[in-house]
């Protein structure tokens, strides 16, 4: 599922993105089950909150974290969790 | 005791509240204990708060809410908006038997994260013959107000000879519900189960072709619905990891607050299971024996202790090793390299012939009536 550039990101209303004390890492949250985040897959899913599109999420990130070329990885998780249901799209306006 | 000092002990991730035996229907599959009409007196809400408070100070975040029919109980919206407050996500297990608008909204409002309903058949006759009451267009009803109000809607339909038949109808009925998740429910063969097992448990054929039927479907619904199947253990060759091995992760509470290292386990003679009524939670979970019993490996038996997939299921599922040997230490007869295998396969045969025959004893239906029966004898 690759991801539309021109789509807005939001997390999915029906999971919850949560930091969780007693783990030390953000998980996300849906029925009767949990993932954990590495630190990264948590960083751009924070991203995700319905005002930005990809190249967005990606700017941010590389302003961020003072690094270029993250493009190809944060799509590359962006499809997993659009696959996953983590995320949804809509089109830009 | 049984286990090594050297054990490291991992903190509780899901707590299974079961807030009463109580319930409406009367489902013949049950994995409540046979005996729970002598167990009828509940925890009161100051004592589940505080159980809520206590499990999520060790870890736990997944919150089950279940029974018995959980809305039974009147302080359900109180215990929902505690778990909420604490950071828990809250699962509601229901048979959606009663469950208004009005109620939908009042958890909705007091934070409950999502609602599990069950539906018993497609097929509105099996449905209310196998929940012992009318209950199929009620459940569908519900189904729909869970989607209408923006809740993740979880359908769940326990399979069993009597339905397997349905599997098609069963995802259609899914779809048509709009169902974000549908939880195929191979029956586990506990309580009321257990007694009922030659009239539920299929044929290997009956599961395959169903089986089939089910991951087509899974994969024409990817990113439409989530479809879970519980893999009937019985027809495997080596075990589930139950409860991701015990004291691990799962821990449960009964209405009367005994805590179990699994659901089934209050019908295990020789576990000394504690009560939250004289022990906090962080004592049970790391100082109490049942459930310090079975963590590790030490405990083991032959062929387990020694064998190389050891930590991939812990030797599978305690109860069923007692069900079928009489010792809770045993394999998990369900094993190919248990030497009680055959067990497993004289049931298998038995079910086959009671299938196939029309006087087969009927279905013994799970109600405080039936419930006493087993507990005078």
């Amino acid at each position: 599922m690759a991801i539309e550039p021109n789509s807005v990101l939001a997390f999915s209303p029906t999971h919850r993105l949560q930091w969780e004390e007693a783990q030390q890492k953000y998980v996300i949250l849906y029925p009767e089950g949990m993932v954990e985040l590495s630190e990264s897959a948590a960083e751009i899913l924070r991203l995700c909150d319905g005002t930005r599109i990809l190249p967005d999420i990606v700017a941010e990130l590389e302003r961020k974290f003072e690094t270029t070329d993250l493009k190809d990885d944060v799509e590359e998780f962006l499809e997993v969790a659009l696959e996953n249901g983590w995320i949804r799209e809509r089109l830009h306006h | 005791m049984a286990g090594s000092e050297s054990v490291s002990i991992t903190n509780p991730r899901w707590l299974l509240a079961e807030l009463t035996y109580r319930c409406p229907l009367q489902c013949p599959y049950c994995s409540n204990p046979l005996d729970f009409a002598e167990h009828l007196d509940e925890l009161s809400t100051e004592d589940w708060l505080r159980v809520l408070s206590e499990a999520r100070e060790m870890g736990a975040v997944q919150l089950g809410l279940s029974g018995g029919e959980p809305l039974t109980r009147q302080d359900l919206p109180t215990l929902v908006r505690h778990a909420r407050q604490l950071g828990y996500y809250s699962n509601l297990i229901t048979s959606g038997y009663g469950l208004t608008e009005e109620k939908i909204l009042e958890l909705k409002e007091a934070g409950l994260d999502h609602i599990q309903v069950s539906i018993q058949s497609p097929e509105k006759t099996l449905n209310d013959r196998l929940a012992g009451t009318e209950s199929f267009e009620g459940k569908k009803a519900v189904a729909r107000l869970v989607k209408k109000h923006g809740y993740p809607m979880v359908l769940c339909v326990v399979i069993h000879r009597q339905n397997i038949h349905q599997m098609r109808e069963i995802l259609e009925m899914a779809i048509e519900l709009q169902a974000d998740y549908l939880e195929l429910a191979n029956t586990q063969y506990y309580g009321w189960a257990h007694v009922n097992r030659d009239a539920l448990l299929p044929t290997r054929e009956q599961f395959e072709e169903a089986e089939a039927i089910a991951q087509r479907y899974k994969m024409d619904l990817r990113g439409r619905m989530k479809v879970y199947y519980v893999v009937p253990d019985y027809y495997e060759d080596r075990p589930k990891a139950c409860m991701n091995g015990w004291g691990t992760t799962f821990l449960t509470i009964a209405p009367d607050g005994l805590a179990l290292p699994c659901h089934a386990a209050r019908e295990l003679p020789g576990l000394e299971c504690p009560n939250v009524k004289d022990m906090s939670v962080r004592d049970i979970w790391l100082n109490s024996a049942a459930f310090n019993q079975f963590r590790g490996y030490d405990w083991m038996k032959e062929p387990c202790r020694s064998c190389p997939e050891r930590s991939k299921d812990f030797g599978g599922c305690r109860c069923q090793a007692f069900l079928f040997t009489g010792n809770m230490t045993n394999a998990d007869p369900v094993c190919a390299l248990s030497p009680h295998r055959s067990k497993i396969d004289e049931v298998i045969a038995a079910a086959r012939t009671a299938g196939a025959d029309p006087g087969t004893r009927p279905l013994v239906f799970r109600n405080v009536r039936n419930s006493k029966r087993f507990a005078d004898s």
